[in-house]
């Protein structure tokens, strides 16, 4: 084991990685110890990924010097990461759903067959660190969080000096992510060093040793993040001053404006989530968040608010008190219903075409940019630019293609095609999701100040903290149930937690005995 | 060393609108390389093809009537084709189309008057649309691929139009010749200009060509067939529906397919006959792509075939080439049109092999 002082377990001197035109890493330079849980902190895009992939063989650097015990090395393969002792467990993970556990892991190991041997090292591993896991079980039956734990005990099969993990709880709810944090300690007093990527700021006080901070591709601080106040390492790491979101004085909500009401869809492809009998109501001044981690029908929730997946039955979606569960997305638009998926280029926009085509996706029936089934370039540009102008998106103009605006900007025109239109009911998924923190705080004011103007706002999110910020009630998805409501600013974290993982905290077959009742 | 193919990271537009005319250049070349090669006189088999008919004035009209039927028939499934949904069977609707005029015709044999012919283009249309209803029901009901069905359906098209001409339409003055009755003049597309082989089908297909540029640029239906083609979900989040869309292009597509066939049986032809089909259907899927999908780009490519076909039959005399030689050169076209956008697309980079690789090693 090395001693303080000794050289570190991995060293990267002046790594730099240019594709194109963007410098993803410009002279980064950082040091793991051996024994320690080490940070690598940094928005989306500041480069945290790519320098993920040089050190585990994936990409090659275009110039500077990566130490492994002090000797210098060339990592070619992941096999030869894995070789030198370096297990990785990738924020998407690599796993085939139709094959079981076991075999899961023996693809990714080099040469290992999924025989009563590896089953056995399985469950040793995933008991003594506390994850426990059945090697027979066919991997589409298991919880995302399960599915981690694949990838983690695969790593650990290898015996790794040094676990790399990338954004490991983006997937996880907060008790999920407690368990984690008890595994990796404990991988850490046994000696081995875990390179912890993230931007969540609350896990890396707690859990973390040390933190390397990059922006743009550059480090820009060296920290103790037990030492360091959050908010000062989140402003390192976007390099300006943090802003919160201003939020009106409370008020007595509206009249309902947007009802799901026992809503169910089945799954369209296999690996879909069915919705289950989901119900919610979002009255006009209110925001409602709705948590759940990735993969519990989110996306199919968003399709059957915005009408791209017709409800069975009409009057399980209400808008306005009329039934519109039977319309398309187009007829939902003229009665007011705007709507944004989480996937902004080739969903909510397309890349090839211009800002001002753009504009004709969701706005033609609003803003009146059609006459007679002919387009109106003219009145879509404008439009366009107006868009631009009020949500201060960093644009060549209406004219440049969707594309080359970075993420933050693109979702910012996409959030401003939808409110210019001064929806009844606006319903947007990941409204944040890869955008710089500067765009971030001006979307989530906009939604906060469109709720304020007498909208209902549906924001789906992974983002606790975000939910948190801007909602006033909150309800969480889970394998396709809606769960009951809470208020937003005084549920516990624990308890929305429970929340997200189907423990919605009802008394059991209460709803059932009223309904008996009744007759 | 190491080479390693990689996307572009920023397409050139030039490049893009170039990569026709380059494909064009190097099936000039590798034509003549190939037929030098078989012991033909190779440069002279591709002067013959490709210039001589745009040099000579009196094969203009040629060049009108054979780039007809392909431009029509391009434009039509271009619609399909931007918006993923392959209907090679154009062919098929081609010969339906003819077989639907054709009806008409025959129906108003003993007739006079105006309405005549433009009943026979309207059904020729309809007919075509019909026979492309086909697949297109299949597809977006059974989710049946429509390149199979509609191929296919080519094939019975084939077969019912061999039957009508030896049967129920063959010409009862027709010493049993498996024909219909020529078409009278009411029934015949009149010449635009007097005394040559131009017909009105001609204008006809090249105005489609330009109204057809017109409805994609500026209208909801046109759009709606951009956006399909360029970003699926993003069709479906604008309320185009996927099945609706494969239903209109696949419709369109039939129609121009039919009108091109009645046009050319109204014309060329005057009846029809079992050497009608000529796989218009099938070089017009060529010339859709060498035109970039585009309405106009194809009015140019169709012209560019039409002097494939017309210099591969003068070749035939002046340098003895087979009559297979055009169908070998508008083949070689698509390959190398294929070629090029895919060196328009990627780049080959040299992998520089990691200089410090074998220190490390132990």
């Amino acid at each position: 084991m090395a001693d303080v002082g000794a050289s570190p377990l991995l060293e990267l001197r002046g790594v730099t990685n240019t594709f194109g035109a963007l410098k993803a890493n410009d002279g980064v330079s950082l040091a793991v110890g051996a024994g320690r849980i080490h940070a690598l902190l940094g928005e989306n895009g500041a480069g945290k990924s790519t320098l993920v992939k040089i050190v585990f063989g994936v990409l090659k650097p275009d110039s500077g010097d990566m130490l492994w015990q002090g000797a210098p090395v060339e990592v070619a393969s992941p096999a030869a990461a894995r070789k030198l002792g370096i297990g990785m467990v990738f924020q998407h993970f690599s796993l085939f759903d139709a094959m079981t556990v076991a075999e899961n892991v023996a693809l990714g190991l080099d040469g290992a067959r999924a025989d009563a041997a590896l089953e056995r090292r399985i469950v040793e591993v995933a008991e003594s660190y506390g994850l426990p896991l059945d090697p027979r079980r066919a991997t589409h039956t298991l919880s995302v969080g399960e599915r981690q734990r694949i990838e983690i005990v695969r790593a650990l099969l290898q015996d790794p000096k040094l676990l790399v993990m990338d954004e490991p709880t983006s997937v996880l709810t907060p008790q999920e992510v407690e368990r984690l944090f008890v595994t990796l300690r404990k991988l850490r007093d046994e000696g081995r060093s875990i390179l912890y990527i993230s931007h969540k700021l609350r896990e890396i006080e707690e859990l973390c040793d040390a933190a390397t901070i990059l922006r743009q591709g550059r480090v820009v601080a060296e920290v103790d993040p037990r030492r360091t106040d959050a908010r000062r390492m989140a402003e390192l790491m976007i390099g300006s001053e943090l802003k919160g979101v201003a939020r009106p004085a409370a008020r007595a909500p509206g009249e309902v404006r947007l009802a799901v009401r026992g809503l169910d869809l089945p799954p369209e492809g296999q690996f879909e989530t069915p919705l289950r009998g989901a119900s919610f109501e979002v009255r006009a001044g209110e925001v409602l968040g709705i948590a759940g981690v990735a993969g519990n029908g989110q996306v199919e929730l968003m399709r059957a608010l915005t009408g791209e997946r017709r409800a069975p039955r009409a009057d399980m979606i209400l808008l306005d008190g009329a039934p519109v569960g039977a319309l398309g997305p187009e007829a939902r638009r003229k009665l007011g219903l705007a709507g944004a998926p989480e996937e902004r280029n080739g969903h909510a926009a397309v890349g090839d075409m211009s800002l001002a085509d753009n504009a004709f996706l969701s706005a033609r029936h609003v803003r009146g940019l059609t006459s007679r089934g002919a387009l109106r370039p003219r009145a879509a540009r404008a439009y366009a630019r107006d868009v631009i102008a009020a949500f201060a998106v960093k644009a060549g103009g209406p004219d440049a293609l969707a594309r080359s605006l970075s993420g933050g900007n693109l979702q910012k025109y996409v959030v401003g095609r939808e409110m210019l239109q001064a929806p009844k009911v606006f319903v947007v998924a990941q409204p944040t999701w890869g955008v710089d923190a500067g765009a971030t705080a001006a979307i989530r004011q906009a939604i906060v100040d469109l709720a304020a103007g007498g909208a209902a706002v549906v924001v789906v999110s992974q983002d606790l903290d975000e939910l948190r910020e801007i909602s006033d009630r909150l309800v969480a998805l889970n394998a396709g149930r809606v769960s009951r409501a809470v208020d937003a600013a005084s549920a516990s974290v624990e308890e929305i937690g429970l929340m997200m993982g189907g423990v919605h905290g009802e008394p059991p077959a209460a709803t059932g005995g009223a309904v008996g009742l009744a007759h | 060393m190491a080479w390693r193919i990689e996307p572009r990271a920023e397409r050139s537009r030039a490049l893009d609108l170039a990569a026709p005319a380059l494909a064009v250049a190097a099936t000039i070349v590798i034509g003549s390389l190939v037929f030098s090669a078989l012991g033909y006189d190779g440069l002279g088999a591709a002067r013959e093809i490709f210039l001589s008919p745009l040099a000579d004035p009196q094969r203009w009209p040629d060049l009108g009537v054979k780039s007809a039927p392909l431009v029509l028939i391009a434009v039509g499934l271009s619609f399909g084709f931007r918006a993923n949904v392959w209907n090679i069977g154009a062919e098929g609707q081609y010969v339906v189309g003819a077989i639907a005029g054709t009806g008409v015709a025959l129906a108003a044999y003993d007739m006079a008057g105006y309405w005549i012919l433009p009943a026979m283009l309207v059904a020729g249309a309809l007919g075509g649309a019909a026979y492309a209803a086909i697949p297109a029901l299949l597809r977006t009901r059974f989710k049946v691929s429509e390149i199979l069905s509609s191929l296919m359906l080519s094939y019975v098209a084939l077969q019912l139009l061999y039957f009508l001409v030896r049967g129920p339409w063959r010409d009862p003055q027709g010493y049993n010749f498996p024909q219909t009755r020529t078409f009278t003049d009411w029934e015949t597309l009149p010449a635009v200009v007097p005394g040559t082989v131009l017909h009105l089908g001609v204008p006809i297909a090249f105005l489609a060509a330009f109204l057809a540029w017109i409805v994609l640029r500026a209208t909801v239906l046109g759009f709606e067939v951009r956006v399909v083609g360029l970003a699926p979900a993003a069709a479906r989040y604008a309320g185009f529906e996927a099945d609706r869309t494969a239903w209109r292009t696949m419709l369109a597509g039939g129609a121009f397919a039919g009108l091109a066939g009645i046009l050319e049986a109204a014309g060329p032809f005057g009846q029809l006959t079992p050497q009608f089909p000529q796989g218009y259907g099938y070089v017009a899927i060529i010339v859709a792509f060498l035109g970039r999908l585009h309405p106009l780009g194809i009015a140019l490519a169709g012209i560019v075939m039409a002097v494939s076909y017309v210099g591969g039959e003068t070749a035939q005399t002046t340098v003895g080439l087979p009559g297979a030689a055009a169908g070998v050169f508008q083949a070689l076209m698509l390959f190398c049109l294929l070629a090029v956008d895919m060196a328009t697309r990627y780049r080959l980079r040299r992998v520089a092999p990691a200089p410090s690789a074998a220190g490390a090693r132990p």
